[in-house]
Parts: C-alpha cells; structure tokens; sequence
C-alpha cells in the first residue's frame, strides 16, 4: 500500500503542475487573476512530491521486495544506512529526488519570496510548473520508481558496492539539491524575461538560490572528488571523466551566474547577459543529469541504458533549454543593458571573471562532447582526456584566480584610488614564492610552480578587502567574499603541491620486505583474511617509518558477494604534512603482494579549499538572509550602522 | 544585442541536441578489443558447475574448430535475457561452453532448466581467478576461440539479437 500511497501523490503532483501552468498562461494573458491559487498549488505540489519521496525511502527501509526497484537495487542483510541511501542510489529513485527537489524549490520561491514583482513571480511559478511536468511524465511513463514486482523474489539484488560508502550516500543529494537549485534561477529568468522586469528586485530574488545552489554544488564536487580520490585507489582527485565534467558545467556556469548576478542586484546592470547566464546554468544540470541518466557517454558496461529514456530526457533539454533560449531571443530587445560603468570598475572585473568563467566552461563542454561530434561527423573514435583539459583549462583558470585578487579591491561603476599600491604585499609573497620554488624545486613543471606563485599572491590578497575594517561592522557577505576567495588560494596550492611533489611507488613486496616512498620507510608486515558485515577481504598490514614515527596502515582488497565484485580499500594516513596513500594489489603467485604507495604533500589542501569556499558561500548567504530580515522589520531599520553598503 | 548574436544559443542548442539525438540512435557498441584477442587463452582447468556435465579446461577449447566461451552465472538478470540468443546461436550449429561465477550447482542447474542448456562443458569458476584472467570484468561475456585455442573476439555483455551476425562471422573467421 506505501507504494501506491507514494504513486497517487505522484500522479496528483504531476496533475497539480500542469495546473500550475496552465493557470499561470491564463493569468498572464489576462483571462483571470489566478496569482495566489498558482503560489498555494505550487505549495501543495511540493508537498506531494515530498510525500511520494517519503513513501520510496519507506519501501527501501523496511527493503519491500515487491517493489521491482527495491529488489534490483537493495538487500535485506545490507546496513540501514545504505538501505536509506539505496532509495536514490538508482536512476528512478536519483529522478524522484531530481523532481522533488524542484517541487520544492518551487513551492518555498511561491511561500517566501516578497520582494519580487507579482506577476514575475507568477511567471516564474508557471515555468517552475512547467518543469517539474517534464520530470513527473518522465517517472509516471518511463521510469516508474513504484512498479511492483509479481512475484517478489526472495532476495534483493543488492547494491554496487562501490556505493556502500558514507560518502556516496550523501554525494549525490548534495550535488542534486545543487542542480536543481539553480532552476529557480532559471524560471525566475524566463519568468522576469517574460514580463518584462529584469531589474535589481529580481537579481536579490535570484541571488540567494544562486549562491546556496552554488554552496552545494561546490560541497558535492569536493566530496566527489575525495570519494573518487579514496574509494577508486587510482591516487588522482579527479580524472575528467564525463559525469565528473557533468558536475563541473553548471558550478563552473554558476560560478560565474553568482558574480554577475551580484551586478544586476546591486548596480541594475549585466541585465541581458545575467538572464542568459541563468539560463545556461539550469540548462547545464538538465545537459548533466541528461549525460549521466542516460548513460550515453560512460563507456563499458552500461547494460540497463534504455534508449526511450534517454530520448525522453533529451526531448525534455531539447524543449525546456530551446523554449528558454527563443524566450530569451525574442525579448532580450526590449531590456536596457542598466547604468553604465568604466573600465576599471568592479563591473567590469565581474565581466572579465564571467568572461574567463564562460571560456573554462566552453573548453569543458567542447571537450566533453567532442569524440561524440567527431563519431557523428567522421566514423571516428577518439577520448579527450587530461591532456587537453589540463592545457587549455589549466591556464586560465590560474589567469583568473589570479585576477580575483584584484575585483574585490574596485568600487562599482569607477575605481580612482591605486589599486595597484595595496596589492603591493601579494606581489612581493608571489614574488619570493617564485623565486623559492625555482631554487628550492627546479625540477617542477611550470604549471604547478605558476599555481603556487598564484596562491601566495592570492591567499593574502584576498584579505586585503577586510583589512581596515572594523570587523564587527563588516558585513557577513565581505567576510564570506574574501573565505571564498582566500579557499580559492588554498585548493590551488593543493593542487600545485600534489602535481609537483607526488611521489610514487609500484613494486611487488614479500611480507617483512621494505620500500621505500618519499621520506617513508614502509615495510609489509604481513597478509591477513578480515571480514566485514557483507565482505570478506585481504588485508595488509603496512608499518611506516620516517624517524622514531610509527604508523600501522591496512589496506584491503574487499570481495562482496551480492553481486560479486572486488574493491580495492586505499589506506590513507593524513598527517598536516600531507598523506600517505596505500593500495594493496594482487599476489604474483609466488609469495608477493602488489603494493602501490603515494606520498602526497599537503594534498588535502585541495579539498579544504573546496570547504572553504563552500563555508564562504554559506556566510554570505547567512548574511544576505540576516541583512533582508532586519530591513523586513521596520522598527529596527535606521540605526546607523545598518547602513546600505552592497559589498 | 544584434539579432543574429541573440539567436546564437538557440543555433548552438540545436547542434548539441543533433549530436546527441545521433548518439541515441547509434549507441556505442559495447565490444571491446580485447587485449587478449590473438592471445592464447589462459590456461585453466575448472572443475564441473553441475553434477553429470564436464568440467572445462583451456585445453578443451582448443580441439581443433571455433568455439563460443560464455562467461555467466545465474544469480545474473541479463545472463537470463542472454540464454535465448545462445539457444538459437547453437542451433545454427555452433560449439559453446560456459563458466559459471561464483555460483552454486544447485542454482546452475535451477538456471539450464528455466532457460536452456546450450553449453557442452561448464567449468565452476569460485572465486573469479579465471575470469579475471580471461580479461572479463563481468558478467555476460563471450569470447569467440579459434580451434588452436586463441582469442579471436571478446563481446561485454548479453549478446543481443542484433549481435548474432557477428558473432556468427566472427566464429566463421576463426575458422
């Protein structure tokens, strides 16, 4: 009964949209004013989709194998938490939680949002209707998550057991609440586009989904990258795989979405380009999920691809993105591009963040569809990988981060003061990082010694914006800017010490051998069974020395027998200096053991930069939600130190 | 904005979306080149999956015409989808063995009852060593064996109705 429970609220929701927007047609045109029956039905239209969430997380807790998904993707023996998590681990239940998510954005857009004209809310809730219709047909016709299995087998099929990990359980929702964030932005485009209004009221409506969409999709890809970097033992964070690049698209699109629309909410300008931006950012999470639901570019071993719901996603994208695009075409005409401002403004840095932002972001997509358009033009077979990405992307990137020293610094609309004078500290630490590396480490490429002459200059001058401040009067959202930026500094010194100091170790050990790697001494002390609640694995027992220091690390070879298939389970020492990173391999057959050992310097940087600026997102938002609050209740508004400042 | 520059998206839109409708009309095949293609197989000797059928060994796969090796299990939904298509590749004549993955006799023989038995030997394969060996990293697979016992062609997954013509030319090459 649950699973029809969760279908009919299904089928309601869907009903409910296309209400949604029907409604929201005739009240634009005029035929009838239907503003607060479009907000209450996209309340109770997220209500439902929670339900119908609610009611697959039910049937996977109590593992009912009558219902078909629940028997291809759980298993009675498998640990409570990843029964939890199994209920979105497969595409029906991923696709549930996808349109979920948009119901709910859409029905806390129609509850909280006040400040924004009535009728570009209304059109931006008739395109958040709209939306979400695609996605409900899509599950109800396609891909049905509550179709019961007659009769139930016995036992479930379990679940990749590369998934059973805590970081994956929580991966994907993350990254989904990302994606799906940015369609609020979208329909509050086509919405604004439509009537007309493209003005400030709609950039700060727009801004705070842009940045807590953003600040989660930046926690996704970082955790994405150390699960990848833990769970696959290949040593790398991160490979350019296509449904990595699936991920990167629409933060790099919203990257650059969060810094233009910062201009239209304060300055009323970059009207055109920031509705385009907005566009282009939902449009990449539909290209993402439409790249990995579809299956289409993973290369071996994709066996459940079915083509009617690939074609059913993409006749989605094809519709939603090129709707949204002739919208923009046909009214963009009509906007004024707002106050002008000087070239050296901060205006016009966010243009050349946007610019170098919206460059990365074509070399990712272009390189990401490339073999596909070459084996359509020419028959041939090719893959993009590291290479290019790593030379065309890399540079600019380190170009642009370069030049987010210097935004913060300018004024809106004209910079008089010399910029160039405070950025003189920065310059004299990238100054001495350079000089440091080329006599300390000749041997490094020039990529990363650039990456770390970059992050000195960075990590300092992105305080600078705080400096000469009294602390407790500088808004959250400065504090928030310069975390993020200083974040920035620190993934990319991550990045530049594990490209140029990694040390690398493959050899076959017999136990009680010793290897060496960087300045580590380790020695396979030897080779035992263990066992784990649905594993059996071969494990290692490392000692690793580097003076008097001891330390014990157990890699495993793990096997799962539901569905058989065997892991690797790297051992990771973190250590402030950096991490020592183990494998353990296959035996040659005559008494050793296949080890391969890393030795990381501060390569965990990486990843708490990618925390950081996340965090930085996170107060930024907390202080434009604090800021908004206050100025809703007049009695307190006034106060001196409440003065408007747009940092 | 000109016009022309404001229909950009849209043009470029309908590029991507042209690709990718190409790409779900011609999925990319699932046959890998095998890098043991032209190899010799692995040697092994597996004892039997079920009581009263042989077991199989490298040497059994090379006396002296093509063979079709099958690597499946039965606790494996596709393998299922796969026992058809086998069923009418050995009716046109054509040798195939079979080594079932981890698996229990009891459920093999459960499994060649509910979907037919085309295999002549099936060699038990506990722990996955020889598929590993083989080069497989999952189940269905097949590989098409010359009569001197070499790879001639690897296919990943169930074999599909549309994927007998090669296999059958594939096994008739091998000749």
């Amino acid at each position: 009964m649950i699973a029809e429970a969760g279908l009919a609220a299904l089928w309601l929701a869907a009903a409910l949209s296309l209400l949604q927007l029907a409604l929201t047609i005739g009240h634009l045109r005029g035929w009838f004013e239907a503003a607060r029956a479009v907000s209450s039905i996209a309340i109770v239209q997220g209500a439902l989709a929670l339900i119908a969430m609610a009611m697959l997380i039910l049937v996977f807790v109590r593992t009912d194998l009558s219902v078909a998904l629940v028997a291809a993707n759980s298993h009675s023996a498998k640990p409570f938490i990843y029964k939890l998590a199994g209920a979105w681990g497969n595409h029906e239940g991923s696709m549930l939680l996808w349109v979920t998510v948009l119901a709910l954005a859409g029905a806390v857009l129609a509850a909280a949002s006040k400040r924004l004209g009535q009728r570009t809310l209304v059109a931006a809730l008739g395109a958040q209707g709209g939306l979400a219709l695609g996605f409900y047909a899509f599950l109800l016709l396609a891909s049905n998550p509550f179709a019961r299995l007659d009769p139930a087998p016995l036992e479930g099929r379990g679940l990749n057991p590369l998934l059973q990990d805590p970081g994956l359980a929580f991966h994907p929702p993350t990254l989904y609440l990302g994606y799906v964030g940015l369609s609020v932005a979208f329909s509050l485009a086509v919405g604004a586009l439509l009537t007309g209004d493209v003005d400030r009221a709609l950039g700060r409506a727009m801004r705070p989904w842009v940045l807590g969409a953003w600040v989660l999709l930046t926690l996704g890809i970082t955790a994405g990258s150390y699960w990848a970097y833990y769970e696959l033992g290949w040593g790398g964070w991160w490979f350019w795989d296509p449904v990595e690049n699936a991920s990167l698209m629409p933060w790099l699109a919203a990257t650059a979405l969060l810094h233009s629309v910062t201009v239209l909410a304060s300055r009323g300008a970059l009207r055109a380009w920031t509705m385009m931006l907005a566009m282009i950012a939902f449009s990449m999470s539909m290209v993402g999920t439409f790249l990995v639901r579809s299956g289409i570019l993973t290369s071996v071993h994709s066996f459940a691809v079915d083509p009617t719901r690939g074609t059913f996603l993409l006749a989605l994208l094809g519709l939603y993105v090129g709707a949204a695009f002739a919208v923009f075409a046909l009214r963009t005409a009509k906007l004024n591009e707002g106050p002008p401002f000087e070239l050296v403004s901060r205006e016009a840095a966010l243009v050349v963040n946007n610019l170098l932002l919206t460059v990365i972001l074509g070399i990712v997509f272009f390189g990401t569809l490339y073999p596909l358009f070459v084996e359509a033009a020419t028959g041939d077979k090719l893959s993009v990988g590291p290479p290019y990405f790593n030379t065309v992307a890399g540079p600019i990137a380190l170009v642009l981060a370069a030049l987010v020293a210097v935004g913060p610094l300018l004024g809106w609309r004209r910079e008089k003061r010399p910029v160039l004078k405070r950025l003189t500290v920065p310059a004299l630490l990238a100054a001495t990082a350079l000089v440091v590396s080329l006599f300390a480490a000749p041997q490094i490429g020039w990529q990363p010694r650039l990456g770390l002459v970059v992050a000195a200059w960075l990590a300092f001058a992105s305080l600078i914006p705080l400096s000469g401040r009294n602390p407790w009067r500088t808004p959250l959202a400065t504090w928030g800017m310069a975390l993020a930026h200083f974040g920035v500094a620190v993934a990319i010194a991550g990045m530049a010490t594990d490209s140029a100091f990694t040390q690398e170790k493959l050899a076959a050990a017999r136990p009680g051998e010793t290897l060496g790697v960087g300045p580590w001494l380790v020695r396979l002390h030897g080779i035992s069974p263990a066992v784990g609640p649905n594993w059996t694995a071969i494990e290692a027992e490392l000692r690793a020395t580097r003076g008097d220091r001891v330390r014990v690390l157990r890699p495993q070879t793990r096997f799962f027998t539901d569905p058989p298939t065997e892991t690797n389970e790297a051992a990771i020492d973190t250590m402030l200096r950096g991490q020592l990173y183990t494998v353990l391999g296959k035996p040659d057959g005559q008494g050793r053991w296949q080890l391969r050992l890393w030795w990381k310097p501060f390569v965990t940087l990486i990843w708490l930069g990618g925390v950081l600026i996340a965090l930085g997102g996170l107060l930024a938002l907390i202080g434009r939600a604090w800021r908004s609050w206050r100025k809703e209740r007049p009695s307190r508004a006034g106060r001196s130190w409440q003065r408007e400042r747009y940092a | 904005m000109s016009r022309s520059l404001r229909l950009l998206p849209v043009v470029l839109l309908a590029l991507v979306i042209a690709a990718l409708v190409w790409r779900l009309a011609h999925p990319e095949d699932t046959t890998i080149r095998s890098r043991l293609a032209g190899k010799p197989v692995p040697e092994f000797a597996l004892p039997p999956a079920v009581p009263g059928k042989l077991g199989l060994a490298s040497a059994d796969l090379a006396k002296g015409g093509p063979r079709l090796l099958n690597v499946f299990a039965s606790w494996c939904v596709p393998c299922i989808a796969e026992a058809r298509v086998l069923d009418q590749i050995k009716g046109k004549g054509v040798a195939i063995d079979a080594i079932a993955i981890r698996d229990r006799p009891e459920d093999v023989a459960a499994f060649l009852a509910a979907h037919g038995d085309p295999f002549d030997r099936i060699g038990s394969d506990d722990n996955s060593r020889v598929q590993l060996a083989l080069g497989s990293a999952g189940v269905p697979e097949s590989f098409v064996v010359d009569g001197r016992g070499f790879i001639r062609y690897q296919h990943v997954g169930p074999i599909e109705p549309a994927d007998v013509p090669t296999i059958l030319a594939q096994l008739e090459e091998a000749k």
